[in-house]
Parts: structure tokens; sequence; C-alpha cells
């Protein structure tokens, strides 16, 4: 083995470099953890209604200092304490009621991209402070969608972290897969309107510290989003392999086959891919200045 | 009451002073009792009970709500080794500051408190490592963010080049530098002495004009220098208001022992004159040698033939400058005053140059050439006199031709010297 060409690395050093991406040391994990949150759906409290589905949900908007990097504190409007706000799922067709409160410091509502009647839309309702409102709608189209707040000023109130993933799942259903949720943002730590850290779920490379184990063979599904703000795009990589696409997830027929995909503001999709090689595989945005301030994970796929 | 009765009256009253014994000055001052120690601690101790009542309950004006100010000052970024950026900041800031994330060219990446604290105190300062595969002849900003997302500090590195080590090679390399920038050209320029011995006293006359336009150059350049600097320094420390001020406490310093220099005679001696020309230009070289050293260990400057000659020609006037009060001087100064008025104006750039080289200090620099500034402003005064006072003897008016050619020929020269030499 000593002999072959591929067996050496440039340096210990390099390698552990590689390995935990530059940044030092890992955040409180019992406030947040992306890695729960990667896996982790919303379906609500699910109720029957005259022969429909209705499914309930309770959000409160909240102020709460967020750890961004590593000791980086950042003062973040939320849904639910947390960036990005619990991740909706309901089914084509479902009832949706969202229950939400304001207990933050500004007024604020949920935006939610889909097809709603006027007042449902969250852009002339607006919440204020202690007020609450209920949004109520149905579930249409199927896809992997987005909500976010959207009072004035609009850049401030996105990106100070009030967005989630939105999941519509068809009614005929998917097929099995290990699913997970990646909503790509970034956080101007230091307001001077452009971003200081970036990740796929907040913290910045968490997903290196930490990576996400995968089954060799097994079909994987991520619902990924793109909520930065300040910049105009950004991307998803997957390494040693290519993924099927489903722009915005509104067909069951993928558009593309591809290991790349571009992603400007609010655009989503869904990938698909299994893996066929165990080991340690990057996936990060291609906008490499990105890559290197935090937006950067690992697949660990496992037999 | 008439003039002459006022008039008698008081020296009536004058007699009476100087006949009579002083009267006990029990009526002005009260008498020094054991009580009196106490009575000047009394502010003190109303200082002391203010303090405490201050940081047991407050000051009642604080406000829970304003964020930390964070602001760090850069003192130095060295590249010590190959693959290694050592960064020096100082909290310039009233709140303690802890870095919690270091980028290098806008990416996050590993680094290491030198005293494995990364919290640093007002008016601390602190040094970081950071381990970076730098490549020779790129640019760096370095990022530090703190716990609360602010950017404190964003180091830089112009032009990545080794800092160079202190070696016997580096120190006598620096002192090549620093000579050839000081001591050569005011040597050359004090060559020049037979020949203006020989110019007649209005030619003269004008070299010690054109000598007070080189000053006034010099002076402005030394001042900008070093509020430059100033400007670099942690806000605690009020860098341009203490540049200032140490300027002005030279100037007066010098001017109240000026009769020290005199020695009881009429003018100081012009030799003495030329000594302190000498100083202040000295002064003055040592801020050139901090710049021209700083710039060469950041790699900005590869010393070449062209500014070499540059300074020999920008520096050569102050050669001039330095021999003017003492060309009229019966008797020839001994070769020795030569050597050490030589030493003196030009030695310093020697010095400049190894202080950016191996202990740059801002503050230090920012004193030694406000400490400059004055002494010029000094050397100014009292170079005008002289030429003032050779003037009326030669008949001419002050604001002759001559000494108005003169000066502006110092000043052009300096001015026409400098575009050669911009480090």
């Amino acid at each position: 083995m000593e002999d072959m060409p591929n067996s050496p690395v440039a340096s210990d050093a390099m390698q552990e470099l590689h390995m935990g991406m530059g940044a030092k040391g890992d955040v409180d994990l019992s406030r947040f953890n992306p890695t729960e949150f990667l896996r982790n759906f919303d379906y609500g409290e699910v109720r029957q209604e005259g022969g429909r589905t209705v499914r309930e949900y309770e959000i409160t908007a909240q102020d709460a200092e967020i750890e961004v990097a590593p000791g980086v504190m950042y003062p973040a409007w939320t849904y639910n304490g947390q960036v990005p706000g619990p991740t909706l799922r309901a089914t084509e067709g479902d009832r949706i009621r969202i229950v939400f409160k304001n207990r933050a410091s500004m007024p604020h509502t949920m935006h939610f991209h889909g097809i709603h009647p006027a007042d449902m839309d969250g852009m002339f309702e607006i919440v204020g402070v202690g007020q609450e409102y209920v949004y109520e709608f149905d579930a249409e189209p199927f896809g992997s969608h987005i909500y976010h707040c959207h009072v004035l000023p609009l850049k401030e109130h996105i990106a100070r972290g009030m967005y989630a993933a939105f999941i519509i799942d068809p009614k005929e259903g998917r097929p099995e897969a290990d699913e997970m949720v990646m909503v790509m943002n970034g956080f101007d730590t230091n307001f001077d309107q452009s971003n200081e850290l970036y990740a796929a779920n907040t913290v910045a490379f968490h997903y290196a510290r930490h990576p996400i184990q995968i089954k060799k063979g097994e079909l994987v599904r991520i619902y990924i989003s793109n909520l930065l703000e300040f910049d105009f795009v950004n991307s998803m990589h997957i390494h040693g392999n290519f993924f099927d696409y489903y722009p915005t997830g509104t067909k069951l027929e993928p558009s593309e086959f591809t290991d790349t995909k571009i992603f400007a503001q609010a655009e989503r999709g869904i990938m698909e891919f299994t893996y066929d090689f165990p080991g340690m595989f990057m996936f990060h945005t291609h906008i490499s200045e990105f890559t290197e301030l935090g937006w950067s994970g690992f697949f660990e796929v496992v037999e | 009451m008439s003039r002459d009765r006022r008039d008698r009256q008081e020296r009536g009253a004058e007699m009476e002073r100087e006949n009579t014994p002083e009267p006990p000055e029990e009526t002005t001052e009260k008498g020094r009792g054991p009580g009196w120690v106490m009575l000047g601690l009394l502010p003190l101790l109303g200082l002391g009970v203010l303090l405490a009542l201050i940081v047991v309950n407050g000051a009642g004006i604080g406000r829970e709500d304003v964020p930390a100010v964070e602001e760090l000052t850069v003192n130095r970024v060295s590249l010590p080794s190959e693959g290694e950026f050592v960064v020096n900041v100082t909290n310039g800031g009233p709140d303690p500051v802890t870095v919690e994330q270091v980028t290098v060219n806008e990416a996050l990446w590993n680094f290491q408190f030198a005293d494995g604290d990364n919290t640093i105190q007002p008016r601390e300062s602190a040094t970081v490592n950071i381990p970076y595969p730098w490549d020779e002849g790129a640019a760096y900003t370095m990022g530090m963010i703190t716990n609360t997302g602010v950017v404190a500090a964003e180091p830089e590195v112009p032009l990545a080049v080794l800092t160079p080590e202190f070696s016997g090679e580096t120190f006598a390399r620096y002192a090549l530098i620093g000579f050839y920038v000081g001591v050569v050209p005011v040597s050359l320029g004090l060559l020049w002495y037979p020949f203006l011995r020989r110019v007649g006293t209005a030619g003269m006359n004008f070299v010690l004009a054109l000598t007070v336009g080189l000053l006034a150059y010099l002076v402005l350049d030394t001042l900008l220098e070093a509020t430059e600097i100033a400007a670099e320094l942690p806000g605690f420390l009020s860098g341009i208001p203490l540049v200032l001020l140490v300027a002005m406490l030279t100037l007066l310093g010098l001017l109240g022992t000026e009769r020290l220099f005199r020695r009881g005679r009429e003018e100081a001696s012009r030799l003495s004159t030329s000594y302190r020309i000498s100083t202040g230009i000295g002064l003055h070289n040592l801020g050139e040698g901090l710049a021209i050293g700083a710039a060469f260990a950041l790699g900005e400057a590869a010393l070449g033939t062209f500014l070499v000659i540059g300074f020999t020609l920008h520096n050569i006037t102050e050669g001039v400058g330095i021999a003017a009060p003492i060309l009229k001087e019966r008797h020839r100064p001994s070769l020795g005053h030569f050597a050490a008025l030589a030493l003196i104006g030009g030695g310093p750039a020697i010095l400049g140059t190894w202080i950016a080289g191996f202990a740059y200090s801002n503050l230090l620099s920012a004193i030694f050439l406000a400490i400059g500034t004055g002494a010029i402003l000094q050397v100014i005064y009292e170079v005008g006199k002289i030429t003032l006072k050779d003037s009326a003897r030669a008949n001419t008016p002050a604001f002759s031709a001559m000494n108005l050619g003169g000066l502006t020929v110092g000043i052009v020269i300096m001015y026409g010297t400098g575009l050669l030499v911009m480090v």
C-alpha cells in the first residue's frame, strides 16, 4: 500500500483542515441541532372535519439569540425560536390551519409560497406584537415550497431568520426514501448588508463536523431551498455522484440528471440520489466563497 | 490726589517696606496645622466615596440595552514562516472583545491565541497565530469575528513575503539601507562646506534662507508622518493630540533651554545651532528610516538603485542645511565635528530601519516623530533669527529677494526630490 500513488496526503495539518473545513470549535447543540432538524417534519395536529383531513399547526414568532458558527451569536427573528423555522408538511388537498402568535418585538406575518386566497397571503394582514392570526387554506400544489415573513423591510425580515421549508406531498406519495430538508441560508452578523457566514440549516460547517450518515444503496431525497439574502445565487453540488432534480418538486418526472444545481433567491426543488460507494463524500455550494464561509458538509455513506 | 503726591506716597510706602521687617504672613496664609494634610486629602476622600457608590450602585446613566463596543486595532501582521500569519492586536475600545472565528480572504480559518485566551480586555494586546498556506506575492485580508458577529479587525497583508528574522545578516542589511538613505547623503551635503565658505556673504545668506525652506519642508513632512502613524493607534491613546502635544512641549522645552545653549553669550554658538539642526534632521531621518524599513519588511519596497539615488538627492540638501550656520565661523570646526554632525543627522535613519524591521511600535514611532517635529520647529526659529540678523548686518531687508529666493529654492528642492522617493 505504501508505494501506491494515491495513498499519501499532503500533511496531517492539511488533512485536519479539510476534515474540519477551517472553522474552530462547535456550537451548543442542545439549543439547536441541525442534525436533528435535517429529518424533522412537522405534520401538524391531524383531525378529520367533514370528511377532510385538517392539519393544525402552531407557530410563534419570537426573538432569539442563535449560534450561527461556534461562539458567534446572532440576534435572530424566528419562527418557534429556531432558524430555519419548523418544516411544515402536508399532503396535497389537506386543509391547513396555522395559528400564528406574534410574541416577538416586531410585527410579523407568514407568507406561504402556494395557492391561497388573498387574505391568507401574509402580505396585508400585518400581525402586530402580541396579536394572533389564523392562516387557513388548502395545500396546493404539491412540491418543495417555502414560507417566510413578508413585513417590510422585507430583506431584513427574511435575513434575520424568518423562513422555513413547506412541503406538500403528492396524493399518490413518493417512493420510500431517506428524506431530509436543507435550507440554504446566510447571516449578516455585522449588519453591513452582506453575509459573513453561510450554511445549509444555519450552522456553519455543522455537517462537516457531524457528517450526515446515509446508507449505501438507499434512495436519499433532499427538499432543498435557497433563502439567502444579499447574494443573488446559491448552489448545491454533491461529490462522487449525480442526482435527479425536480424543480420546485411540482412534477413527478425529474427535469435533469446533474451533480450541480444553481438556485436564485427563493428557488427550490427536490434532489434524489443513491450512493453506491461507501465512504466520506463532500456536499457544498459550488460558490466556493460560501463553501469556505460555512456552507459545506459531508455525507458518510455506510454499508 | 495729585500725581506728585501719589508718587511721593508710594515712594514713602516703598521706603517703609524696605525699612520695616516683613510682617508675619499669618494674615494671608493660614498656619499649616496637623489637619493641613487632611484638607488636601478631602477631595480625594470624596472621590473615593463617589467611586465606591458608583461601583456598588452604578452611576444611574448606564444602559444595559446598548451593545458592547468591539474595536480591535491591528499593531502588526508578520509572516515568520511559510504557512503562518501572526497578528498582533490591541483592544482600543471600552469593552472586552472575544474573537470566536477568523477568516482569511473570506474563508473561515483555524487560529490560535498565543496565550490561549480569545478574550481581549480593554487596553490589552494579544497575538493570534493563523496557520495558512500563503503564497509569496499574493495579498490577504483577514477578519476577526467576535461572539456578537462583529468583524472587529481586518488585518491586511498587502504583499505576502517572509518577515525578515532577526539575524546578523538582516541587521547588517537594514543598517546598510539606513546608511544609504541617511549617513551618505548628509555627509555628501556637508562636503559642500569648503565650497560654500567661499561664496561670499550674499551667497551664505542665501544658503541660510535655503535652510529655513528645507526645514519648513521637513517639519511638515515629519508632522504628517507622525499624524499618519498616530491615526493607526488604538483610540484610547488619543494619538493625534499626543503627537501635537509632544511636538509642542519639545518646542517649548527647547526654547526654554535656549539660554543654556547660549552659555551667557549674546547668541548660541553657531556650531551648537548646527548640532541642533542635525538633531532635528536626525529625528526626521529616523522617521524616513521607519517608513523605508517598514516598507522593506512588508516587501512593498525593493530598495532599488533608483530609490537609493532618490534618497541621496533628497537628503543631500540636509547636509547643506546643517553646514549653513557655521559657514561664517572664523575658524573652521574640526573634522571630528563634521563627522559627528553627519552621524547625528544621518545615523538615525539606520536606527529607524532597525526599529521598523525588528521591533516596530506605532506608539514609539509617533512619539519620536513628534519630538522631531518640535525639534525642527525650534531650529527653524533659531536659523530664522540668524538669517534675519545676518541680513540686518548686510543691510538688506528681511524679506529680500535673496532670502525669499533661498527659502523657495529650499522648499522646491525638497519637494522636487521628494517625488523620487515615495515609499
